[in-house]
């Protein structure tokens, strides 16, 4: 594993003097700026249910469905492009610390634009007297649903990086998975083929596998080690198929 | 870790198939310590191919390749420490300077920092690159982003160095640069470079190594495949006078002379003529008393030909398509019988 710090290293630099790095930031903090504004003129003109926080972060699906592919979709794929993956598996590097260092520079860029939108809250801390807005509840729930499903939603970003060698299709790829992650695994039980006895079982695996509850029971302050364990073995399992196919690629080539 | 004999390469029977396709058909060479070998052959001769099979990145379908008494199947992790590697096309990532993607390499190949810096110094010295160290390599031009491929390659001094075509591309300049720097490694690592400018393969090799349609079909010195693929000396003559009587004349002074190509004359009325003779000692001194003691014959210009590796290597390589045409019309020829290629030489038909 000496060379995954190596490989992280050189990927976070190179995100950051990656100019694209820059606008994918500004313009999710515009997005989201908006998001906060948006619901911050709600909260004045009526009462609200739910915190400030809450309303924030149900609007995760957004960022994850623009910014994961975004992030994701260059790392293997531009290697696999412009060959470099060559050079790259022809030093004493393994495929594993080639996906994880590469997939954990994502992660951290990920995490820190989600870090970012603290200052959205430390500005509604300083400007509003009302400090009941700022529940910290579901703030550090929020925070802590973001960083635990964001394992998952970057490890299918760079699954779909590893499995094409351009970076739309992997893009539009990883953009579909993260549709289906966390939109189609909310509609599947409703499905009238599903509907009947025999289906009982898988009906409540899908239902488990709902990301949007496992935000709500996030953000009420629940944190069940089974939606953890979900999200952990998620995120193992398409790293190891982000693996398998850099590999397999090599095999069939 | 190794007797001084253990060969630096060694590769036995390698056969890889892409798609029912044999792109390596059954090669076995090895190469000596400190020993330069180019790697001559068409387009799609399995070249590429063997290259990365030796450095580990594919997978031979059969066949072993030790490198340094290290299998490259099973021992892969040692195999890729020896080796410094520049594939085809020479992929850099594009938005790096110079001496950071130098960094990277170099403790990605398990360097020390201490060490890494001075080594970097001397890689761009050797490579003509220290004004460009700090570009962006995606906007240098073709000749130094392959001189980034070169010392990218020879960064971690390792004891085999293999270079996919490393002077594509590069100016005259350049490619004598380029010579020189892998004169400079001769004797000290073991190189393995195919390149399509065969002058230049025979310059900084010691050794030639011609594959065909994945096999290989000929190896030797420069020197040796000359005479064994040609068998014979050539002279290129200018004469004028009665050509009827040039080779009664001719073979007066050798029996082995023959004429092979005499053209028209000229204005001057001078003909151009090549002349052949299986003999391997130089024909020229008696060639030109014997056109001096005679009168009728005047002879402007005579010089022994050199024929350059380039006829070599069609002549190889045509040879090579005529028995594989043939295997071809008497059915499928079984890949075991053929072991013209088993590290001896291929006698000329």
């Amino acid at each position: 594993m000496r060379h995954f710090l190596t490989i992280l290293g050189h990927e976070v630099r190179m995100l950051l003097v990656n100019p694209s790095t820059y606008i994918a930031a500004v313009l999710f903090l515009a997005v989201m700026g908006f998001v906060f504004t948006s619901l911050l003129n709600s909260f004045s003109s009526s009462v609200q249910e739910s915190s400030p926080a809450f309303m924030f972060f149900q609007s995760y699906p957004i960022p994850v469905l623009f910014m994961v592919p975004l992030l994701t979709m260059r790392c293997l794929a531009e290697e696999r492009r412009l060959g470099t993956i060559e050079t790259l598996l022809t030093t004493p590097v393994s495929t594993t610390e080639v996906v994880l260092g590469k997939y954990s520079a994502a992660y951290l860029l990920y995490i820190a634009l989600w870090g970012s939108t603290t200052g959205f809250f430390y500005l509604l801390h300083s400007f509003s007297d009302d400090n009941h807005l700022l529940d910290q509840g579901p703030l550090i729930g929020g925070y802590a649903f973001v960083a635990v499903s964001g394992l998952l939603f970057v490890a299918v970003g760079v699954f779909a990086s590893a499995l094409s060698r351009n970076q739309a299709v992997a893009g539009i790829l990883s953009f579909a998975l993260l549709f289906a992650l966390l939109v189609g695994v909310q509609y599947l039980p409703q499905v009238a083929f599903l509907q009947g006895e025999n289906f009982e079982g898988f009906r409540s695996i899908v239902e488990a596998a709902r990301i949007d509850v496992h935000f709500r029971d996030f953000c009420r302050g629940i944190i069940d080690t089974r939606q953890i364990f979900f999200h952990l073995s998620g995120t193992a399992l398409m790293l190891i198929l982000s693996i398998l196919s850099v590999e397999a690629k090599l095999l069939h080539s | 870790m190794n007797e001084p004999e253990t060969p630096a390469i060694e590769v036995r029977n390698l056969v890889k198939s892409y798609a029912k396709v044999n792109a390596v058909n059954d090669v076995s060479f090895s190469v000596a310590k400190g020993e330069i070998l180019g790697f001559l052959g068409p387009n799609g001769a399995g070249k590429s191919t063997t290259m990365r099979i030796l450095t580990g990145y594919l997978a031979a379908n059969s066949g072993s390749v030790h490198i340094c008494g290290f299998s490259v199947a099973t021992q892969s992790d040692q195999v890729k420490r020896l080796i410094g590697y520049m594939p085809e096309n020479n992929p850099l990532p594009e938005d790096m300077r110079v001496s950071e993607y130098l960094y990277y390499r170099g403790r990605l190949k398990e360097m020390s920092r201490k060490q890494l810096g001075h080594r970097i110094d001397e890689a761009l010295e050797l490579c003509d690159l220290k004004r460009v160290r700090h570009r962006i390599i995606g906007k240098l031009s073709k000749g130094f982003r392959q001189r980034v491929g070169i010392a990218e390659a020879i960064l971690a001094e390792p004891p085999v160095i293999i270079m996919d075509e490393p002077t594509i591309g590069l100016d005259p300049h350049q490619i004598l640069i380029v010579r020189d720097l892998i004169a400079r490694l001769r004797g000290r690592m073991t190189v393995i470079i195919s390149s399509h400018i065969l002058p230049e393969i025979e310059m900084s090799c010691d050794r030639v190594l011609i594959i065909n349609s994945g096999r290989i079909v000929a190896q030797g010195t420069p020197s040796d495949l000359r005479r064994e693929i040609l068998g014979k000396s050539l002279y290129d003559l200018e004469v004028s006078g009665p050509m009827a009587d040039l080779p009664a004349f001719l073979h007066g002074v050798d029996t082995s002379l023959s004429i092979d190509v005499a053209g028209d004359a000229n204005r001057e009325g001078f003909h151009a003529v090549r002349l052949t003779s299986s003999k391997d000692e130089d024909l020229g001194e008696a060639l030109l008393s014997a056109f001096a003691r005679q009168g009728s014959l005047r002879v402007r210009s005579l010089a022994r030909a050199h024929p350059t590796l380039e006829d070599v290597f069609l002549a190889a390589t045509r040879r090579s398509w005529d028995t594989v045409d043939k295997s071809g019309a008497a059915g499928e020829a079984p890949a075991a019988p053929s072991n013209g290629s088993n590290g001896a030489q291929k006698k000329a038909p």
